[in-house]
């Protein structure tokens, strides 16, 4: 049984939606990065599929890249996130509504 | 056999019989690689020298500041700066030259280019980060946050931004957006004291991100559509195929273009630029207007008039609709704004919208007009958010337009650099703001779209009003403010002279009684005792209780100067409130902008050659 590429790219985009949904829809911080990732993961599944279907090794090698970067942004962001929310010491609702979920 | 009886009386036969296997592995590996040899490309390292001794540099910055064993003096890693910037200035001047030359020439497989443009980017990256480098010493100084974080961010900024400028492959331009927005989110949060600096910095990294995803994803579409990610590669492709009707390709192309519109921050991708601008460290917003656009707007330019020049039909039409909705929001916001910082946001999504003329013409006059636009704006954004950066009291606080009111009585020299940027801003003739909105307008208009060029003059029309009300009122002398009738101030004996209930509780202004301002002569004591209950509140009240004209005479002049001391008082806690200190690195910084912007604006030739001929190597 082979499965046709359309349907890898079309879990592709359907994974980017909801990507963007999230990160549109979502207000917890941790979550909206979650979003970031499957958005650009969606991406590197759209980069594997096209190197296949074209038989071009390009399009995988390209995925170590974004990998590479989405792993740096992630570490500048939960940073920024630790130095917000290190200042706010009280249990304000503001701290509630991140950790919320 | 020596050598192995040798290794026999050290350990035996066992490592004999290693060493012998190890010497028969690396023979077959090096049997197998002689067949299948890795091509590794051809690396020109003079191409991307800029990028290495701005990167080096800001590695060898960070490295010596981590290594040694008592704090870099905040001089030596300003100095620093400068020298590797002015370093990276120079062998991009040098690029330049040997483009002008011997053409442009590509490396590294194809992946980066050296051409004029690239050139001219890098030049303005460099020259930007200089400026900068200036500029916050003074602010790191004054905030203290003395350290060499700032300075080698930037860096690793600039170099991202340089890095976009001569990228000819998509992965690289991703990659180069990467090292310098990431930089910047970091910049973005730099100041840990202020807490608008750490939301600025979360909104842009999300949204940055967002767009970033949107951008791979671009890059990913356009990859399956046209097998492969080099420019010159879809180039090609793209003029041998007729692919204008490709859902794939279009969708890539257009999350390309939401991609690099959220970075230049083009309308309606513009939502983060006042907040983030607004909460930025005021050194790191004028750096990031510059780097940000520069960067954007090469890798924009390149993409879309050099490699998607074939659909043009397909993209011209959106960036039309996109540069109006640009300069008609970025204007039409800006008026409303009362904090400076904010104001200059939105006025940046304006200049974004002119900058996008430029490609909406999509030829070379275009390209030459948006990268003059580019160019000249960094120096007026980075001279404007100096000046901005300087009044900032201590905490980077009191933005407020009203506190620049009467700023020319005691700093004539910095309202006057204020005036200056903010009128080049607004497109006077005689400075390079003029020459750039004339530019683009008429490459607009060439290429047949005029009723855009009328749409960007009308937005012109509208900026010129919030520049001009800036700078009209650090021209116009305090005054007092008037007073609504029965809000007058009267003598209470208890606290002394003070505003009625009404007017202190409006303004805030506490009743503490000036000694010797408390004429109790015209009231004996003991009536003021008996008059807690019957204090008066207006003077006429006053005048029947105390049955005095002279009494009401002193009271009505002092309320005319305590009216003025508050608000003296009201402004203290705006810009304008008492005469700052104006490092010598700024003065320096400010003085090279406004030279940049005054000089070229009034011999325009030397610059419009320049950008002239760096398109031209561009398009080849």
């Amino acid at each position: 049984m082979s499965i046709p590429g359309s349907w890898y790219l079309i879990l592709a985009a359907v994974l980017f939606t909801i990507g963007a949904l999230g990160l549109l829809v979502r207000r917890n911080v941790l979550v909206m990065f979650m979003c970031i990732e499957l958005m650009l993961n969606a991406a590197n599944l759209t980069f594997v599929t096209f190197a296949r279907m074209l038989h071009d090794i390009g399009g995988q090698a390209v995925v170590f890249f974004v990998l590479v970067v989405a792993a740096a942004e992630v570490v500048v962001g939960l940073g920024i996130v630790v130095a917000i929310f290190r200042r706010r010491t009280s249990a304000t609702a503001d701290d509630l509504h991140i950790l919320k979920g | 056999m020596s050598f192995l009886g040798f290794l026999d009386g050290l350990g035996g036969p066992h490592v004999r019989d290693g060493v012998i296997h190890l010497v028969v592995v690396l023979a077959s590996v090096h049997a197998l690689a002689a067949v299948t040899a890795i091509h590794v490309p051809h690396i020109r390292y003079l191409a991307i020298l800029p990028e290495i001794v701005m990167l080096g540099g800001a590695v060898l910055l960070l490295g010596v500041a981590s290594l040694s064993d008592r704090p870099v003096r905040m001089s030596v890693t300003t100095v620093g700066t400068v020298v590797i910037s002015g370093a990276s200035m120079g062998l991009a001047w040098w690029q330049w030259a040997d483009v002008r030359q011997h053409g442009p020439f590509t490396t590294v497989a194809g992946a980066v280019v050296t051409d004029g443009f690239s050139a001219l980017i890098a030049i303005l990256a460099s020259t930007a980060m200089l400026l900068t480098a200036l500029v916050g010493d003074g602010y790191l100084r004054r905030e203290g946050v003395e350290g060499p974080e700032f300075h080698v961010l930037a860096m690793v900024s600039a170099s991202g931004a340089m890095i976009m400028g001569q990228a000819n492959d998509l992965i690289v331009i991703f990659l180069g957006l990467e090292i310098m927005s990431i930089a910047l989110y970091v910049l973005a949060a730099l100041n840990p004291r202020r807490a608008t600096s750490g939301e600025a910095a979360l909104k842009y990294f999300v949204l940055g991100s967002f767009s970033s995803a949107i951008f791979v994803y671009g890059i990913a579409l356009t990859y399956g559509a046209t097998g492969g990610t080099n420019l010159a590669h879809l180039t090609s492709y793209l003029s041998t195929h007729a692919l204008s009707s490709n859902g794939v390709l279009l969708a890539g192309m257009g999350l390309l273009l939401v991609g690099f519109g959220f970075k230049v921050a083009a309308v309606p991708f513009h939502m983060w630029t006042p907040d983030v601008y607004q909460g930025a460290p005021s050194p790191v917003t004028g750096f990031m207007a510059a780097i940000a656009k520069a960067g954007g707007f090469a890798a924009l330019l390149r993409v879309f008039v050099s490699s998607f020049g074939t659909l043009r039909p397909d993209w011209r039409p959106i960036v039309y609709v996109i540069a109006i909705v640009t300069l008609v929001v970025g204007a039409g916001l800006a008026v409303v704004q009362r904090d400076v910082k904010r104001m200059l946001a939105y006025s940046s999504i304006n200049h974004a919208g002119f900058v996008l003329l430029g490609l909406q013409a999509a030829d070379a006059r275009g390209v030459s007009a948006a990268l003059y636009y580019v160019f000249t704006y960094s120096f007026m954004v980075i001279g404007s958010f100096a000046v901005v950066t300087l009044l900032g009291r201590s905490g980077d606080v009191g933005h407020d337009i009203a506190g620049y009111r009467a700023l020319a009585r005691r700093q004539p020299v910095l309202a006057l650099a204020f005036a200056v940027l903010l009128l080049a801003q607004a497109g006077v003739p005689f400075t390079t703001g003029f020459l750039a909105k004339l530019q683009v307008v008429a490459a607009v208009v060439d290429a047949h779209s005029a009723p855009l060029g009328f749409v960007a003059m009308g937005s012109a029309a509208i900026a010129a009003f919030f520049y001009l009300r800036v700078a009209v009122l650090m021209y116009t002398p305090r005054r007092p403010r008037w007073v609504p009738p029965g809000r007058e101030i009267v003598f209470d004996p208890i606290v002394g002279p003070q505003a009625s209930t009404a007017a202190r509780e409006g303004s805030g202004v506490s009743g503490q009684a000036e000694p010797e301002i408390a004429p109790g002569g015209s009231l004996d004591g003991g009536t003021a005792e008996g008059a807690v209950a019957t204090v008066p509140r207006t003077l006429a009240e006053l005048r029947l209780w105390s049955g005095s004209e002279r009494t009401v005479a002193v009271v009505e002049r002092l309320n005319a100067d305590l009216l003025i001391d508050r608000e003296a008082e009201a402004v203290e806690d705006g810009a304008g409130g008492r005469r700052v200190r104006v490092p010598p690195a700024a003065i320096v910084a400010i003085g090279i902008c406004i030279a940049v912007t005054v000089v070229f604006g009034i011999v325009p030739g030397p610059l419009v050659d320049f950008t002239h001929h760096s398109t031209l190597l561009l398009l080849r």
